[in-house]
């Protein structure tokens, strides 16, 4: 299911005598079909509003949003109700249903479709086992662990088959390990079921561990989008560098090739990234034999992407202002992502 | 022999008005809960502030007020305007208000993210009310209902005094005009039993609901 919205538009008045809140201003994106999608900004950035918006729960002020090019801002009443049964979400908070125990909230939404009684307890059943929760079945939702009462949520998004799943901040309560788990659960059932995913977050590392795509956002507007591979190497606004200053170690790699170690203090001239096969090569020594230049490394990590590794130096480079730039331009050459600190 | 007499009638009037004050003030208290502009699921800012008006306005009457004003009520639909079944009619008015506000209460306090959940699956507004909001308030339902049930046996009692039977009419015809002290304690102790009662019976329940989650 490709999502495409274009112009959209929300103001929030909140009362009479605070201003207006533009939570969403102009914005117009594309999100493919059969992908992991990733939203990611701020609190306050307006995000929360846009998949409020793409979700169906509210109208836009303007703009549309369409669904496999059909248009589906403007439904009301009944012909909402049954597009929306055709949408899974989950939430930061898990919203399940403490009065039901897990499998009657799985159960919950095949129930409001009239769905009979066999055919949910079958269907509830299947998808336990998905989430690899089947003994769990007739827990009651406070004896459950946030991990597993999101894999419950899970469960129960999925239960109509849905052609889209939002995630609204689905990992931002988790500790780092669970947040792993649930993506890698997510990115399973994504490519089991041909889902479009669109996920939105504050955190750089599950757009890193989860998404191929990714839209920044920025006081209500998108103020970048590419690949995640794209982003990462060459973030371009301020907010998406910020992100990916902050973002942390991951979890489970040995803690020498985790973020960016750096071993001297000043220094540092040259960004070099090296991207996949790269990181393997000893680009930087054949530099030096082939100039006559010289290069002191200031620190330097290597970072996961879903398909590729970064490998990142910061470094001075040495010589005559001839030599460092014909060793740069090899550097170039050899397809290392070269920055040059003014 | 009076007292079992008396008995017998506060438990007609009690169990009665409940019940009538309950299917007055249940979709009063649901509406309430729905329509309200802020929270609401289906907001209907002009709704809701005619039945809060309505509301406020039924709370605020004093309640032996209200009874001498639906003397003419009781008159239409039960034929009398003293007695014990004339009584339940002014209970159950003075009564539905009260639980409207408990029902939508304890409906406003469902955590919004759930009803939340609730809409973007494709419920219904109805299927929001029956399957989420009710289920998922229970316990706070039996407590508030638990609270109404007490307060209709004060109501009933004071009712006593403009000649509604019951334990209140025992106490005051001839525990306080007769002189006879021991009956009006025999009254009041009745009353206190009923409603140690009653309340164990809906904290139990309420337990009951709570602990199931």
């Amino acid at each position: 299911m490709e999502i495409v919205l274009s112009r959209l538009e929300k103001t929030y008045k909140t009362g009479r005598s605070t201003p207006a809140v533009h939570a969403v201003r102009d914005i117009s994106l594309t999100v493919p079909s059969n992908g992991i999608f990733g939203i990611i900004g701020k609190s306050g950035a307006g995000k929360s509003t846009l998949v409020r918006l793409i979700s169906l729960l509210e109208p836009p002020d303007s703009g549309t949003v369409l669904y496999d090019g059909q248009r589906v801002d403007n439904l009301t009443g009944n012909a909402l109700i049954q597009r929306r049964r055709r949408i899974g979400m989950i939430f930061q908070n898990f919203n399940l249903f403490s009065s039901r125990t897990a499998g009657q909230n799985i159960a919950y939404p095949l129930e409001i479709c009239g769905t009979p009684r066999q055919e949910i307890d079958a269907r509830v059943r299947e998808l336990l086992e998905i989430v690899d929760l089947a003994d769990r079945r007739d827990a009651p939702i406070s004896t459950l662990s946030g991990g597993q009462k999101q894999r419950i949520a899970i469960a129960r998004a999925l239960a109509n088959r849905p052609d889209i799943l939002f995630c609204d901040e689905a990992t931002s309560a988790l500790d780092p390990q669970t947040t792993k788990s649930i993506l890698n659960l997510i990115r399973k059932i994504q490519a089991q079921m041909n889902l479009t995913v669109v996920m939105i977050t504050h955190q750089m590392e599950v757009v890193r561990d989860a998404c191929s795509l990714v839209a920044v956002v920025h006081n209500g507007c998108v103020i970048e989008q590419g690949t995640v591979n794209d982003i990462f190497l060459h973030p371009a606004g301020d907010v998406t560098k910020e992100f990916l200053a902050n973002l942390a170690p991951e979890p489970d790699a040995a803690s020498d090739k985790g973020s960016i170690v750096r071993w001297s203090e000043g220094g540092g001239k040259y960004t070099l990234r090296f991207v996949n096969k790269l990181t393997d090569e000893p680009v930087l020594s054949r530099m030096a034999q082939k100039f006559h230049v010289e290069f002191n490394i200031r620190a330097g990590g290597i970072q996961k992407l879903p398909e590729n590794r970064i490998g990142t130096l910061i470094t001075d480079i040495t010589g005559s202002p001839d030599e460092v730039e014909h060793a740069l331009a090899y550097l170039k050459s050899e397809g290392v992502l070269v920055e040059e600190d003014v | 022999m009076l007292v079992n007499e008396a008995s017998l009638q506060t438990f007609e009037m009690v169990v009665f008005s409940t019940v009538f004050s309950l299917v007055l003030g249940l979709p009063l208290g649901i509406l309430l809960c729905t329509s309200d502009p802020q929270s609401g699921i289906k907001a209907r800012p002009v709704l809701y502030q005619v039945l809060t008006r309505i509301v406020n306005a039924l709370r605020s009457f004093p309640f032996i007020i209200l009874m001498i004003i639906l003397f003419p009520l009781s008159r239409i639909i039960v034929g009398t305007s003293i007695g014990t079944k004339a009584t339940i009619v002014p209970l159950s008015i003075a009564a539905a208000p009260f639980v409207a506000r408990i029902i939508e209460s304890a409906l406003k306090e469902v955590d919004a993210g759930v009803v939340q959940a609730a809409r973007a699956m494709g419920s219904s507004i109805m299927q929001i009310i029956w399957k989420v909001l009710i289920p998922e308030s229970m316990h706070a339902l039996i407590d508030g209902i638990t609270l109404t049930i007490i307060n209709l046996i004060g109501y009933s009692a004071m009712a006593g005094a403009i000649g509604g039977g019951g334990l209140g009419d025992l106490a005051i015809r001839y525990g306080y005009q007769r002189f006879r002290p021991e009956i009006m304690a025999i009254a009041v102790v009745v009353i206190l039993v009923l409603v140690e009662i009653i309340q164990f019976i809906g904290t139990m329940l309420s337990h009951r609901v709570a602990s199931r989650r």
